[in-house]
């Protein structure tokens, strides 16, 4: 009997830490959400490897494929949890070590998310078990208007989970931004001119001894490439007049790139937004005035600025992006579809649109042949908060649906202990 | 009547004695008033309504198909198929739409922390010292808030309102009808509902006072800044009843003559000089009437041992917890929450944000609801109190993955049966049973799901809300604003 518990203990120590080797999979008869086109009332996807090799209705199991049948299931991509903390704490209070929190003058635009990411932090098992596969994360640093650089991240628990690195700057530029750039927006955008002016002129200004107009050193050498449009400025902003004065200052500097996080108001500038093609990632459940900058909050922005053709990411806004949340995207983009948003518009804002808008569209965010092979299998529709996946890949490696919170689960269950 | 005595009494008054008379006559118990702000909500006058054809979950574990409610005179009048329409009743077509009892949000900071949160506008925390029982959640709600208007279109037809958690003693909470355009906090008070004194076990407490190296900082120290507090309550609450037993022989009977000669009987039966009322003290008159039942405990607690402990403070005190708040633990001590009938107030899945909430499973609901404990889904977020059934859909799910028979039905009393049974209203509302208040929710389609909206809203039978009907925000700071003028 002991002999036969320590089995199952060594098995379920393997299982956590060695993930299956990748193998060819044939996930047969599935409702199938594939992103670029209708979905698939009843399709297949096979995939060898870390590839999708092909999608659609009735393909052929190559010999020795894996054939699993997902009759009344739903397939799709892995979501992309477009903007979170996940991985920078364990634990985010309590006194903790909490990587996503920076409170030194010393740094801000030098300090990389990626550096403090732990693939193994609970929260990482805990966000991929219910159908996120990646993750964009962000620093938050807090000494000057820029937060620090974001990383996009696999949640597959590896020690190489860092996908991309340097992805994009954390530019507050609403009350936040102002308040950080001496208390006023008047001084806001003087400041960011100042330290572009300081990156740009890195490091010929500083090699000669001087000081940067508003950067040290350190943050003028990290925010060059940005500076010079070489990556995209995520950019923290609600009202839209604060918005309005970003589209003039990007028409003033047509080399930089944007993304906006927050755009509470954005509804109201949704026409120069999409003409300006400026991606905005949206939180649906947002619709209280609960900052003076957000006074026009609405349940239904997401729908409103895709109708006006603006392409819409959605996350939790720039107040709730404490890790631990990270995989309630779904719930958010149901709430979309409930205020209006077209169902297959509001699966893309959490998969390929954020895929997309962050440089990985070529491999991430659809399902495709060449695509890589993350791919969710539901009980039921995703986007339903009654619904969670059966089984799930990255890059082709089935990941068993365990987490520390299952672990407590299966300890406590009143269904399994009477 | 006095000069006819005083003549009587003739010479043998006594200068001393005259005045005593005026004394005894003077003479009134004190009684601290216990309603000192009383309610003024009114209910507004409505047609009969007639719901038709709906499937119907009644809150108390019950599900109709294809059935009407009646709502008149602001209660459930009737719940059956083919009601025969009462005169002037307004019908509305309930066919594939669910009806539901209205939500009760038993943790919610509406008012208090209301929108937007600025720093003029934070009133939820008298974090001054650890004991603040004397402070009264409804003295910094703001009825302006315009989270109650979102709540209301969530579904919401009373909400619990709470002061924060930072004090082990936080202060009396308040019970509140969402009503829109309130004026005055009072309008709002859901009749005869008790109050209620939020406490908080754990992390806040000796973080916000050991921080300031004052008591409490451990949650040794936060155990017995508790226990200190409720045995100087018993002390308080003892020599206010010795004074009213006391008092009693002083007061005058309705068939007692008054003034010289009753004092002279009560001397006579050496009853001595009329009593002094105790001091009045806010503080300690809040936990006295915790420890005589009147008030309902509701305490922030998140770790299975601290409730352990909270149920033997309360056992040594002889008072009961009505329910833990947050209670992220509470699927590891089910037993002990069913035995002493203390309910939960759960998020479906919040975890992590501190080493307290570390231990968060999704299952936390339905496992205490499988353990015969009451377990009730709550906000403490204005986000989140708009969609109380989706969190409870959440809960739901998971709780049928992990091998649990739960019926939606039997769901659906986590967020009104049981949330009314916590803070002390059940036996007017929280179901949808005849003669219990007509508050009550349609639905467009199955509320456990993401994409079911709350199409109509009752509050004791009167329509609060109508999906896609606000002309106007019930809030004076949202009226006006420019986008709003620019959107007409």
């Amino acid at each position: 009997m002991k002999a036969a518990i320590n089995a199952i203990a060594a098995a379920l120590v393997m299982a956590a830490v060695c993930p299956a080797a990748a193998e060819t999979v044939l996930v047969r008869g599935g409702r199938v959400v594939t992103n670029t086109g209708a979905v698939l009332d009843k399709g297949d996807v096979l995939f060898t490897d870390s590839r999708i090799v092909a999608v659609g209705p009735s393909i052929a199991a190559p010999a020795g494929a894996r054939v699993i049948d997902a009759a009344g299931r739903w397939v799709t991509p892995g979501a992309i949890a477009a903007m979170s903390e996940l991985g920078l704490s364990e634990i985010s209070g309590s006194g903790a070590a909490n990587d996503a929190s920076l409170a030194s003058p010393l740094i801000s635009a030098a300090a990389e998310a990626s550096r403090a990411f732990d693939p193994s932090a609970s929260a990482v098992a805990v966000t991929r078990i219910e159908g996120v596969t990646r993750a964009v994360i962000a620093p938050a640093a807090t000494g000057t208007i820029f937060s620090g650089i974001g990383a996009l991240v696999a949640l597959n628990g590896a020690a190489d989970s860092v996908q991309r690195d340097r992805l994009f700057q954390v530019l507050e530029l609403g009350e936040t931004g102002a308040e950080r750039a001496g208390g006023s927006r008047a001084a806001l955008w003087p400041y960011l001119e100042a330290a572009l002016k300081d990156a740009r002129e890195y490091p010929a200004r500083y090699a000669s001894g001087q000081d940067g107009a508003v950067l040290r050193e350190i943050d003028a050498r990290a925010l060059k490439p940005f500076a010079l449009g070489q990556g995209v400025f995520l950019v923290r902003t609600e009202r839209a007049a604060d918005i309005r004065e970003l589209l003039r200052f990007k028409r003033a500097n047509p080399n930089l790139k944007f993304v906006i996080h927050g755009g509470a108001e954005a509804w109201l500038v949704a026409d120069e937004l999409a003409a300006a093609k400026v991606p905005v990632i949206v939180d649906p459940m947002v619709n209280l005035p609960e900052r003076m900058e957000k006074l026009a909050a609405r349940l239904d922005n997401a729908a409103l600025l895709e109708r006006a053709g603006v392409r819409v990411i959605i996350a939790p806004s720039p107040g709730s992006v404490d890790g631990h949340q990270a995989r309630l995207a779904f719930q958010l983009a149901g709430n979309a579809v409930a205020n209006g948003l077209p169902w297959e518009a509001a699966f893309k804002a959490i998969s390929q649109t954020p895929a997309e808008v962050f440089g990985v569209g070529g491999e991430l965010g659809s399902l495709a042949p060449g695509k890589t092979a993350d791919v969710v299998i539901w009980d039921g529709d995703p986007l339903d908060v009654m619904s969670a996946p059966v089984a799930l890949f990255i890059a082709g490696v089935e990941t068993p649906l365990v987490s520390r919170q299952t672990r407590l689960r299966d300890r406590y269950n009143p269904a399994a202990r009477p | 009547m006095r000069t006819w005595t005083l003549g009587i009494a003739g010479a043998l008054a006594a200068a001393t004695l005259a005045t005593a008379a005026i004394a005894q006559e003077a003479f009134r118990t004190v009684r601290p008033p216990t309603d000192p702000y009383p309610s003024t909500y009114t209910v507004p006058t409505a047609a009969p309504v007639i719901i038709r054809g709906a499937t119907v979950i009644d809150g108390e574990g019950g599900e109709f198909a294809s059935t009407d409610v009646l709502i008149a005179d602001g209660k459930i009048a009737a719940v059956g198929q083919a009601l025969p329409p009462p005169a002037g009743a307004q019908e509305i077509d309930g066919r594939g739409k669910f009806v539901t009892p209205g939500i009760i949000d038993a943790h919610s900071h509406l008012g208090v922390y209301p929108s937007p949160g600025i720093q003029a506008s934070s009133d939820g925390n008298e974090a001054t010292q650890p004991n603040t029982a004397e402070v009264w959640a409804e003295h910094s709600v703001w009825p302006q808030d315009p989270g109650f208007s979102r709540a209301v279109a969530g579904g919401i037809t009373t909400l619990h309102v709470l002061p924060g958690s930072a004090n082990l003693f936080g202060g009396r909470g308040v019970t509140l009808h969402p009503v829109l355009g309130a004026r005055t906090v009072q309008s709002m008070k859901v009749p005869g509902a008790p109050y209620t004194l939020k406490m908080a076990c754990g992390e806040n407490p000796s973080r916000v006072y050991g921080g300031r190296n004052s008591s409490p900082a451990t949650g040794m120290g936060n155990v017995a800044g508790w226990r200190q507090s409720f045995a100087k309550a018993q002390e308080y609450d003892r020599k206010w009843k010795e004074y009213w037993r006391k008092a009693a022989r002083f007061e005058p009977k309705e068939d007692e003559p008054k003034g010289f000669f009753r004092a002279k009987a009560k001397d006579k039966k050496g009853a001595g000089d009329p009593p002094v009322a105790p001091d009045r003290d806010l503080e300690m008159e809040t936990l006295a009437a915790v420890l005589n039942g009147e008030i309902l405990v509701q305490w922030h607690c998140y770790r299975a041992d601290e409730m352990a402990t909270a149920l033997d403070i309360a056992k040594e005190f002889g008072f009961r917890v009505a329910a833990f708040h947050h209670a992220v633990e509470s699927y590891k001590i089910g037993d002990l929450l069913a035995r002493d009938q203390t309910c939960s107030a759960m998020w479906a899945d919040w975890w992590g944000f501190k080493l307290e909430a570390y231990d968060g499973i999704r299952e936390n609901i339905p496992f205490v609801h499988a353990r015969g404990a009451c377990a009730i889904v709550h906000s403490d977020s204005e986000v989140g109190i708009q969609r109380l059934n989706q969190e409870a859909a959440k809960a739901l799910a998971d709780g049928r993955r992990a091998g649990l028979q739960i019926s939606r039905a039997d769901a659906w009393r986590w967020l009104s049966l049981n949330p009314a049974t916590a803070i002390g209203i059940s036996d007017r509302t929280g179901s949808l049973k005849v003669g219990k208040a007509g508050d009550v929710v349609v639905w467009s389609a199955d509320p456990l799901s993401s994409y079911a909206v709350a199409e109509r809203v009752f509050i004791n039978g009167a329509q609060m809300y109508e999906r896609g009907q606000v002309v106007a925000p019930p809030s004076d700071f949202e009226l006006g604003q420019s986008f709003r003028e620019r959107a007409r």
